[in-house]
């Protein structure tokens, strides 16, 4: 391989890369958020994303919905489900180990997975077409406009989401109680109304991610959110859990790797790549690339 | 000490008694097929369960990698009699002594992490050495390492759960145990009174994998066939599963996790469609009413059954 052709190969995989990974970063914003808050691997969030896909699949096929609508709606359903899964599967367990919770996670995400099989079959289905695919040819770059749209969707959630984090009463909520939970309380929080927004914003960018793989595959299945779901999560340990512009990081950083490797090696090492680059972040950063360091104090 | 050898032999000696009705009921073909294969199942997942209990509930490392191990096992076991021809307990040791190296490399670096750190990292180094599997077309790649004979069965299975559990039994019940159970109580304070917490948790770790690597070794050479797909994280979190089930930190809790489960599977196994949802559901109800497993930290002991059936009431041991 030439240096020109190389380059050509390098920078076309690298867009590829970033429409995938700003995937992954919609995804691990909401591991992240949850992580913040209350400590939990959220393992069912993959599953949400799932669910997203179908929810915005019957909209557009049953409702007969454009694409915009089609994106609200499924964000609209996953963000109701998030908050019911909260209430049921995780509100009760509150005080009990983080473990207890941690395989309730397992079982939410394993109905979700199974549910789904019931009602929708286990056969993938063909997402329906909501954008013909124009390809764009930059000097024998593609670009198609999926990809584009991919891109701009993600953007937009990303930064309406900063806003809320950032600049709306809410937003300040949910600093104070991934903060201090119980100093939050005394100054007149409900804690529980927050941790319930903070599902509900995270499934519906979850639910946004799986509608936007729909359109860019064609092809969902109910056990689509498994590997996504880890993936993102590993994005939001790249960039340090927790930390929103890390989970945003980590994602389009892991979507690049995973595109350069398949594209320079072979797709089957894709998934090790992943987690062989998490293990050397724990290893060397154990708090992510944007994390501080905080002491164990005795 | 005289008591505790006792009740060893004592519980050596019901184990004998059960293998010989269990054995003989199968000879004499009362127990099917079927439940043949969940009764091996059972046992080849008490060790696993055992094994993970040592480094999840005695030592307090939040692993979940644990199917990684097993892989090595089923896979290096089924290279030495397949490509080989050793002889089959060679091959069971060689798997074990391959997952404890792999076990010990590992956890090396990886211990230092703590809590859902090194939860994830165990879990990317399980996907880790499943994919490298994968990409081996020496044992078959994808399609899994195929004609594997049947080397392992009942017999095997049972005597080596009881010398898992015997060993890790054992183990924590030496120094070097109440040394894993303080690093899990409290590791800066283990720290101050002079435990090396890194060995230790690296010892729990390979020892763990080693056994890990047993049933791995056990599962290809019952099933005729090592497959990628048999040690996906989803394994890892089965269990994982059986353990918190079971209660962390309780032997008996892992080997009641590991049949209470296994059982439930093969009883759902004739409602596919509903089996994975029945069990999610049991699983979530069991964690809300009772997230502290079924028997918590406790165990099932001859002094607790004999209290409760109102014979002597020593004190517990």
């Amino acid at each position: 391989m030439d240096a020109s052709s190389f380059l050509h190969q390098l920078v076309q995989q690298l867009i590829n890369g970033i429409s995938l990974g700003s995937i992954y970063a919609l995804v691990a914003l909401g591991y992240t958020m949850v992580y913040g808050i209350i400590k939990l691997i959220n393992f069912a969030h993959g599953d949400i994303y799932m669910l997203g896909a179908y929810a915005g699949f019957f909209a557009t096929t049953i409702l007969k919905l454009s694409f915009l609508p089609a994106l609200v709606f499924a964000m609209v359903v996953a963000a109701v489900a998030g908050i019911i899964i909260e209430r049921l599967a995780y509100r009760p367990l509150r005080n009990a180990p983080r473990i207890a919770v941690l395989i309730t996670a397992i079982g939410v995400s394993l109905l979700l997975e199974y549910g789904m099989m019931l009602f929708v079959t286990p056969q993938p289905r063909t997402f329906p077409a909501v954008f013909s695919a124009t390809v764009y040819n930059f000097g024998g770059l593609i670009v198609n406009s999926q990809q584009v749209l991919i891109l701009v969707t993600a953007v937009f959630l990303m930064v309406t989401l900063t806003y809320i984090v950032q600049k709306t009463m809410v937003g300040k909520a949910m600093r104070a109680v991934s903060y201090d939970m119980d100093a939050a309380r005394l100054m007149g929080i409900d804690v529980d109304k927050v941790i319930s927004y903070t599902f509900a914003l995270g499934s519906a960018l979850a639910a946004a991610a799986g509608v936007l793989v729909g359109v860019y595959y064609n092809s969902i299945d109910p056990l689509m959110g498994i590997m996504p779901g880890l993936k993102a999560f590993v994005a939001a340990v790249l960039g340090g859990i927790g930390i929103l512009p890390g989970a945003m990081l980590g994602g389009v950083l892991l979507g690049v790797v995973e595109a350069m490797v398949s594209g320079f090696f072979s797709s089957t090492f894709r998934d090790a790549a992943a987690f062989a680059i998490l293990i050397i972040i724990l290893l060397f950063r154990p708090s992510g690339l944007l994390g501080k360091n905080i002491r164990e104090k005795v | 000490m005289q008591a505790l050898r006792k009740q060893d032999l004592l519980l050596l000696g019901l184990a004998v008694v059960f293998y010989a009705i269990v054995q003989g009921l199968l000879m004499a073909d009362i127990i099917g097929p079927f439940w043949e294969l969940n009764i091996v199942l059972v046992g080849i997942n008490i060790i696993l369960a055992a094994s993970l209990n040592l480094i999840n509930g005695f030592t307090g490392q939040f692993s979940i990698g644990h199917a990684g191990f097993m892989a090595v096992g089923a896979y290096v076991g089924a290279v030495m009699t397949v490509k080989f021809s050793l002889p089959f307990i060679v091959a069971l040791a060689g798997g074990a002594v391959a997952a404890g190296i792999l076990g010990f490399l590992i956890g090396l670096p990886t211990l230092r992490l703590s809590g859902d750190y090194l939860a994830i990292a165990t879990l990317g180094l399980g996907e880790i050495i499943r994919i490298t599997i994968l990409n081996i077309p020496y044992v078959g790649g994808a399609s899994g390492f195929m004609g594997i004979p049947r080397l392992a069965d009942f017999t095997w299975v049972f005597f080596l759960t009881i010398f898992t559990l015997f060993f890790i039994k054992n183990l924590i019940r030496s120094s070097h145990g109440r040394a894993c159970i303080s690093i899990r109580e409290n590791e800066i304070a283990a720290e101050t009174m002079g435990i090396d917490t890194t060995r230790y948790k690296v010892l729990a770790f390979t020892i763990g994998a080693s056994f890990a690597g047993l049933a791995g070794t056990l599962f290809s050479h019952y099933f005729y066939i090592a497959h990628p797909a048999s040690f996906t994280f989803m394994r890892s979190f089965d269990i994982l599963t059986m353990v918190v089930l079971g209660g962390l930190g309780s032997m008996t809790g892992a080997v009641t996790g590991a049949v209470l489960l296994t059982f439930i599977s093969a009883a759902l196994a004739s409602y596919p469609e509903w089996r994975m949802v029945i069990y999610s559901i049991s699983l979530i109800i069991l964690m809300l009413y009772r997230p502290q497993g079924l028997l918590g930290d406790k165990e099932i002991s001859l002094s607790i059954i004999k209290r409760l059936t109102g014979g002597d009431s020593r004190a517990e041991n």
